[in-house]
């Protein structure tokens, strides 16, 4: 320790060198979501894998069910949520360099909520225009 | 998150190579590699949804955007993609449970438990993607 060090108050030695106090935050969002993902992962593998199948017309009328545009929905929610999280990690644990660090994390958000905005928005779009 | 820019060097999360090679290292490195893969593989679940929402052009049963997903899709190459990103979810989503456990009710913490889950969630989720594709394929 720094001679100057033996001056400071242990919080003032601490700031600025750790977390911003918004750890713990992310930790339970992850998990939360993840939680979610339990639930919403297995039916999205069954059931588009049966929508694929039936082909264009057959995956419309399946997107077009209420509960299936629900459950897409937030299929999407979630795991596009959860992704920013786990990419967010990662960009933080990789990248040491300022710059190109908080271009990744703004990158990285901008993705998150445009793919959920884009996929949410043409599933209520299916879903509506198959119901008038 | 990070503040603002410092000069002073901080401490890196580990790098790959330091770490002594093991089922419980392999599988937590595997558990981020598929996470990542997984980000850019929703890219194309979301191409293949704005297709669906788009509306055939006139002349078409189908539309252009549509049929070239789904001629990728069907072909050897797309069948691959399919596969190993059926494998990526299964890995991540088994060991994502195990990661639930760990944190919550702290169970499997033991070495010999730790090693062997960290083997059948390798298992699971090559197993599980081959079922996937040949229920696919063949059902």
């Amino acid at each position: 320790m720094s001679s100057a060090g033996a001056f400071k108050t242990p919080t003032a030695q601490a700031r600025g060198l750790g977390s911003a106090k918004e750890g713990v935050g992310h930790y339970i969002k992850q998990r939360v979501s993840a939680i979610a993902l339990i639930v919403l992962i297995p039916w999205f593998l069954f059931s588009v894998m049966n929508a694929a199948d039936a082909g264009y017309e057959g995956a419309r009328v399946w997107v077009a069910k209420p509960w299936n545009a629900i459950l897409l929905i937030l299929t999407f929610g979630a795991a596009f949520f959860h992704m920013r999280l786990g990419m967010q990690t990662v960009i933080e644990d990789y990248i040491s360099k300022h710059g190109t660090r908080q271009a990744l994390l703004i990158l990285n958000t901008f993705a998150a909520i445009g793919l959920f905005a884009v996929t949410a928005l043409t599933v209520l779009q299916i879903w509506v225009s198959a119901s008038v | 998150m990070s503040g603002p820019g410092l000069t002073d060097p901080r401490p890196l999360s580990p790098h790959l190579q330091i770490w002594k090679f093991h089922a419980t290292m392999v599988a937590s490195i595997t558990h981020r590699v598929t996470g990542s893969a997984l980000y850019f593989g929703s890219f194309l679940i979301a191409a293949w949804i704005v297709a669906l929402g788009l509306t055939p052009a006139a002349g078409e049963d189908v539309p252009a955007f549509y049929a070239a997903i789904e001629a990728v899709i069907t072909s050897p190459f797309g069948q691959i993609i399919l596969v190993l990103w059926a494998a990526a979810v299964l890995y991540h989503f088994a060991n994502g449970i195990r990661h639930l456990l760990w944190d919550g009710p702290a169970i499997g913490f033991d070495p010999k438990v730790a090693s062997a889950w960290s083997v059948f969630n390798f298992i699971f989720a090559g197993v599980g993607a081959i079922a996937l594709w040949a229920a696919a394929t063949l059902l």
